[in-house]
């Protein structure tokens, strides 16, 4: 434990260092760059340095939100405005591009926190490694240190203890320790310190925030009205095609039985046994419809065995961990239950996996899905994806997908979906 | 032949009632709730339950709950579920106990009265109904597997009708072979699947279950 924590604190040492010299070194330069740059616009030259250095700022900013999350989990959520996709080239798409930056209350929050950083952001994170080495020098210094620096410059200061012989320099490290002591309970804590400084830095307002969260409900709205609409075309032309022409053909068969069935029975006969197998045909294909648009074991039993009973009828065995204390909204249950499907087609038709496994469980007020295949990954979420299809389907419901594949497998499908159970 | 018959929609259940008593069914009951079925297998003591999965008053699987929970209570009570659709899932729930007389069709199956009329005969005397529709899925998918790849051509089609229910006259009729070659293919596949040589009926049973079970711990 003890051994740990030193461990941890001497880490945080480290990080402290690394810190430090980004927010010395890399906010200062990038600062000036910035300022200079930006200065620079009225002149002409700055149109084009500008978009330049605020990228650079961008990548310096995204790695500290990186090490954030990886040295103390602190999440520093992104949130820059993606560029449109029909900026032009040449000169006019520079002025543009560095205007739309510019624009980007994001930049400025960016420029405010290389302030905070090179200033608080760097005394916070210097103290860790200071405190280490300064426990290290006063040992040193009783160690025997201080007789060449005492004789070279007389009385010399430790931290606030004039050390002058070996008993000042005894009770130095003493004082050695215990700074070394404090550094073994807040180096961790003066690391997330300097995290929790940036991120409050970062974060944009609670207006912003909402402005933004209205722009992706706007989105994903119209994705939601799209996709439906999609929908009932295809039961209305399914319907219309299907069982709708088929019923019709019984009716006429039926009606055409009606005149023959006393001239001619055996013909009579034989369109029975036509409007029986019609029949039948429309019942298979309201089934399919049905199961298209609202599953019956989803609805008879949930969505874990809904799962369970779909990776029964895969052509390649599927393994089905459900951990789930209740059931979602029907709606939520039922997009669910869509996106493991094409995941688990997508797995079966491009994969060439020979294994599937289906892990379900409900934490942190989200249902966790993953589809795992042991294939030859490489499937991207991208245009004409089955799997950009799902996101959109997940995205009404605030849900993300994730995908890792990388080529040579295995592929993983990750999704969530913020929700409660009943 | 004394039958409890469960259906929700006034259409079906009284098609059903008019198709069983023609055949000479007598019919006890036919209700329409789960509640009402769980009574009516408790008290009538039916030789057969004609249950439909979806029931109210919760519209969820009800009444394949009500059958299964009868079926707990009286050890081989036969059960004929009838559903929408079918699922393995529900077939290996029904066939799970390994006491015969129970049975798994679609509803559309009622259009061949006299297929329909043998699939409840068959269960009330203890033996199985699955449809073609599960076993086929289960074929489709498993015939790359063993021991299901041992079968032959022939055997794989014979084992489709033996998991349906049917018996070896049935069998011997619809491909158009003698009874002995049936049995001579049924004692063929129970040898591949493992199953030991006994006089007992209850094998074509296990064959099924060997067969669903086989889906389930395939692989592993």
């Amino acid at each position: 434990m003890a051994i740990k924590k030193a461990r941890g604190a001497l880490a945080a040492g480290g990080q402290g260092l690394v810190l430090a010299s980004a927010a010395l070194v890399g906010s200062v330069v990038l600062f000036s760059l910035a300022t200079v740059s930006i200065a620079l616009i009225p002149v002409g030259v700055g149109m084009f340095t500008t978009p330049r250095v605020l990228t650079l700022l961008r990548a310096h900013v995204n790695r500290r939100r990186l090490l954030a999350a990886q040295w103390s989990r602190v999440r520093i959520p992104v949130r820059y405005r993606p560029l449109p996709e029909d900026v032009r080239k040449g000169v006019t798409g520079q002025v543009e591009r560095c205007s739309l930056m510019l624009r980007d209350p994001a930049t400025w929050r960016d420029m405010r926190w290389l302030l905070a950083d090179m200033t608080g952001g760097a005394v916070v994170a210097v103290l860790a490694p200071a405190l280490i080495l300064e426990g290290v020098f006063g040992l040193l210094l009783a160690a025997g240190l201080w007789k060449p620096i005492v004789e070279a410059s007389g009385t010399y200061w430790y931290t606030f203890l004039p050390v002058d012989s070996s008993d000042t320099a005894r009770l130095a490290a003493l004082l050695g320790l215990v700074w070394m002591i404090v550094a073994l309970h807040v180096n961790t804590r003066l690391v997330r310190a300097h995290f929790r400084l940036a991120g409050a830095v970062l974060n944009p307002g609670r207006q912003e925030e909402l402005e933004q969260r209205i722009d992706r409900l706007t989105e994903t709205r119209h994705d939601a009205l799209d996709t439906s609409a999609a929908e009932l075309r295809r039961i209305e032309r399914d319907l219309h095609d299907g069982a709708q022409a088929r019923l019709v053909a019984m009716g006429m068969n039926l009606g055409t039985i009606e005149a023959l069935i006393e001239k001619d029975p055996a013909q009579a006969k034989e369109l029975l046994s036509k409007a029986r197998e019609s029949s039948a045909e429309a019942l298979t294909e309201l089934r399919d419809l049905v199961r298209g648009i609202h599953p019956p074991v989803l609805a008879e039993r949930g969505l874990g065995d809904a799962v369970r009973a779909l990776a029964l009828r895969l052509p390649v065995p599927a393994e089905v961990e459900v951990e789930l204390p209740g059931r979602p909204d029907a709606p939520v249950e039922s997009a669910a239950y869509f996106a493991v499907s094409e995941a688990l087609t997508n797995a079966v038709k491009h994969s060439g996996a020979d294994r599937v496994w289906v892990d379900m469980t409900y934490t942190d007020g989200a249902l966790r899905i993953s589809v795992t295949d042991n294939g030859k990954g490489g499937a991207v979420v991208g245009a004409g994806s089955g799997l950009s299809g799902v996101e959109r389907r997940l995205g009404t419901f605030d849900g993300v997908l994730a995908v890792s594949s990388p080529a040579g497998g295995p592929t993983m499908v990750t999704m969530e979906i913020p929700c409660e159970l009943f | 032949m004394r039958v409890v018959l469960a259906e929700d929609l006034f259409l079906l259940r009284d098609g059903l009632v008019r198709m069983l008593e023609a055949f000479g069914f007598e019919i006890l009951a036919a209700v329409e709730t789960g509640p009402e079925l769980g009574k009516a297998l408790a008290e009538l003591e039916p030789d057969v339950a004609v249950v439909d999965v979806r029931l109210p008053p919760s519209h969820t699987d009800e009444g394949l709950q009500c059958a299964l929970a009868a079926r707990r209570a009286r050890p081989g009570l036969p059960v004929l579920v009838l559903s929408q659709h079918v699922e393995q899932l529900y077939a290996r729930e029904l066939l799970a106990d390994g006491n015969g007389g129970v049975g798994y069709l679609l509803k559309d199956r009622v259009f061949d009265a006299e297929q329909f009329v043998d699939a409840v005969r068959r269960v009330a005397a203890g033996g199985t109904a699955m449809d073609p529709q599960v076993i086929s899925q289960l074929l489709s998918r498993r015939s790359q597997d063993r021991p299901m790849g041992r079968l032959t051509p022939r055997e794989r089609e014979v084992m489709e009708l033996v998991a349906q229910g049917r018996s070896n006259a049935a069998i011997a009729s619809q491909l158009v072979v003698t009874e002995r070659a049936v049995a001579k293919h049924t004692s063929n596949i129970f040898a591949k699947l493992g199953l030991p040589v006994s006089d007992d009926d209850n094998r074509r049973v296990l064959a099924v279950l060997a067969y669903l079970d086989h889906g389930r711990t395939n692989g592993s």
